[in-house]
């Protein structure tokens, strides 16, 4: 392989070129074998080395944190056992900040793929200019939560803002934006939508794209609707990536953080904490209450939460993947 | 158009085959085009796309006694926009905030780039005990919450004396998952074997055939996986707001210190926003295209 080692290859001995021709072969032979094994080793090392410093380490040693007496500022303060899950668990506030959490996440979760599943079926024509269209759904996209969350906590203004302003035209309202538990919810949840639909509006296109037409032909020679052609070949069809989406979506709603930190000036998630989500209160408990021990003990919480969710979402995901064996199942990608 | 031809095909075979044969036709290029219902209805979405933008331009344009007089504002904008971006420059260091998210977004994006596209080439053409269970793995973790484990990683800051400066934020992110995964399916079919093989014939090493042939061959999946990495980056809020403070603020942290402390001055802080939105906006026109090919493209890969 390498014997026939070029001047131009940087990683063999170049200084001793001149009498030691052969031993010099020896070597970078010796070299070359060394870097077909080992390279590999080196080039995903990087990978491992960092997920183990900074994603693993830190999810277990959270473990290790939450059984002890914890502080921000003195340190390690002893060991209590399960003391910490213990006070959080009788908190009133754990309790609100997980029925915030999920509420925020079905209230973003469901109207969004419902939405994105519609407009990418709008998009799925032989539309003029069509990355225009495409590039049109994807702008919210690159405007941060955070922005996001001023633009919409003053669409939704407690009591006058736009929302509400619009709303008194038809004489309902005005909406408690601002205080009300389901209401905030919903505001909250807007902001999510109107980042992500678009993004989600793409993926189901381009599964949908993916759907050979011959389908569609078959639908349309027995008499099916545009709307039966809709619910019988495309939710079928891209059924696989709904499964992602609705995977990711879970990971990434259920710690949801940005948005209802920034819908109130203060950030404490309202007066009753009628938006704080349970990420919030891991960063209330860790760094304005400076106790770390009680924030690990919620974010091991949170994780299993997560993680019942998920196993809850494969369970589902199998019971749709056997009775429908006909869709190809795919591995999908989210940026 | 072959006008002819639709009520003849409709006689045959019904409404819905003339139909047929002309979703046929568009695949085959023709250019039976969707009627006008579906132009406004897009129309509509875009509408909801852009709006909240605008709107955010006509407050930061407007003065808050406007803005509380008029909960709709009229859609064209007053004459205090410069005013009021002016205003935001002499209340926080926005320059300063603007500088630390290019720094820490250009060496995120450049690094996950680097390292991703490394180990997809040593996953997807290297042979080596262990690539299987390894890859799966890497898969695995894009599914851990790993934002969970804000606290010990604070911990590990704090002992480096790495609060309130950029390596806090950069080094955590230096490469992904998501990447490794990215590259790793993109290579596995847009890198021949014979390259790899022709390149290891004429005596390049390792790392002067990734260099010099897996590189250049994943240009156009890097470029995408270095745009997201990108945005994600300037819009991360959650752990820059733990361990910067104001000194090293990137903007979304500038944008949540300047709303906290001038909560009533509506134009200041939607002038601070049309600031922040700007910079990724206009990413977005010279880039959008890649962007959507990168969603659309991943999610049918594999």
């Amino acid at each position: 392989m390498a014997t026939t080692s070029s001047p131009s290859v940087p990683d063999t001995v170049t200084d001793d070129q001149g009498g030691r021709q052969r031993r010099r072969v020896g070597f970078s032979q010796k070299l070359g074998r060394l870097d077909v094994k080992l390279s590999p080793y080196l080039y995903i090392s990087p990978f491992f080395i960092l997920f183990a410093i900074v994603g693993l380490f830190p999810l277990l040693y959270t473990a290790w944190v939450a059984l002890h007496q914890w502080s921000l500022l003195d340190g390690e303060g002893g060991w209590v056992g399960l003391e910490n899950f213990k006070h959080v668990l009788t908190q009133q506030y754990f309790w609100t900040g997980l029925r915030n959490t999920i509420s925020i996440f079905l209230l973003s979760s469901v109207p969004q793929i419902i939405i994105a599943l519609i407009i990418a079926a709008i998009l799925d024509a032989n539309l003029r200019a069509r990355t225009f269209w495409r590039m049109g759904v994807l702008v919210p996209y690159v405007v941060a939560p955070v922005a996001v969350a001023l633009i919409f906590r003053q669409l939704f203004g407690d009591p006058t803002g736009w929302v509400n302003e619009v709303l008194s035209w038809v004489n309902l309202g005005p909406v408690r934006w601002g205080s009300a538990v389901l209401p905030s919810h919903i505001a909250i949840a807007t902001m999510v939508n109107f980042r992500w639909t678009g993004y989600n509006t793409l993926i189901f296109l381009a599964a949908m794209q993916a759907i050979p037409r011959d389908l569609y032909e078959a639908a349309i020679i027995d008499g099916a609707s545009r709307v039966r052609q809709f619910f019988s070949v495309t939710i079928p069809m891209v059924r696989p990536t709904m499964i992602f989406v609705i995977i990711t979506s879970t990971i990434g709603g259920l710690q949801i953080f940005d948005e209802p930190r920034l819908y109130s000036q203060t950030g404490d998630g309202g007066a009753d904490r009628q938006w704080m989500t349970v990420t919030m209160y891991i960063q209330e408990l860790g760094w304005r209450n400076q106790n770390f021990g009680r924030a690990a003990a919620v974010a091991w919480l949170l994780f299993i939460v997560i993680l019942i969710i998920g196993l809850i979402n494969f369970a589902f995901t199998r019971r749709i993947s056997s009775e429908r064996t006909k869709a190809p199942k795919r591995k999908k990608v989210r940026a | 158009m072959s006008a002819p031809s639709v009520p003849a095909i409709e006689q045959m075979a019904g409404k819905g085959a003339a139909r047929a044969a002309a979703r046929k036709r568009h695949i085959e290029g023709g250019s039976r085009r969707p009627g006008w219902i579906t132009y406004v209805l897009l129309a509509a979405v875009l509408v909801v796309s852009f709006y909240p933008l605008y709107y955010t331009f006509l407050l930061s344009s407007s003065t808050s006694q406007n803005i509380a007089r008029h909960p709709i504002p009229s859609l064209i904008p007053e004459g205090h926009f410069f005013d009021n971006i002016k205003r935001v420059f002499d209340s926080v260091d926005f320059w300063g905030a603007t500088w630390n998210s290019v720094v820490v977004a250009t060496i995120t994006s450049v690094s996950v780039v680097l390292f991703s596209t490394l180990a997809g080439f040593a996953f997807a053409k290297l042979r080596f005990r262990g690539r299987g269970p390894l890859l799966i793995f890497v898969i695995a973790t894009t599914a851990v919450p790993t934002q969970l484990g804000v606290i010990p990683l604070f911990l590990v800051m704090k002992n480096l004396h790495w609060i309130d400066t950029l390596q806090a934020v950069i080094v955590p992110g230096l490469v992904t998952a998501f990447g490794v995964f990215w590259m790793t399916q993109y290579l596995e079919s847009a890198l021949p074997y014979e390259l790899i093989e022709a390149a290891r014939v004429d005596g390049a090493s390792m790392f002067r055939t990734f260099w010099n042939i897996a590189l250049p061959a994943a240009r156009p999946a890097a470029t995408m996986l270095g745009l997201f990495t990108f945005v994600q980056s300037w819009t991360n809020f959650f752990w820059p707001s733990i361990v910067l403070r104001s000194s090293h603020a990137t903007l979304p942290v500038a944008l949540s210190l300047l709303q906290a402390t001038y909560f009533k001055d509506l134009s200041l802080i939607m002038a601070g926003v049309v600031l922040s939105i700007i910079p990724l906006l206009v990413l977005f026109i010279i880039a959008g295209r890649q962007l959507v090919a990168g969603i659309m493209g991943g999610a049918v890969m594999g």
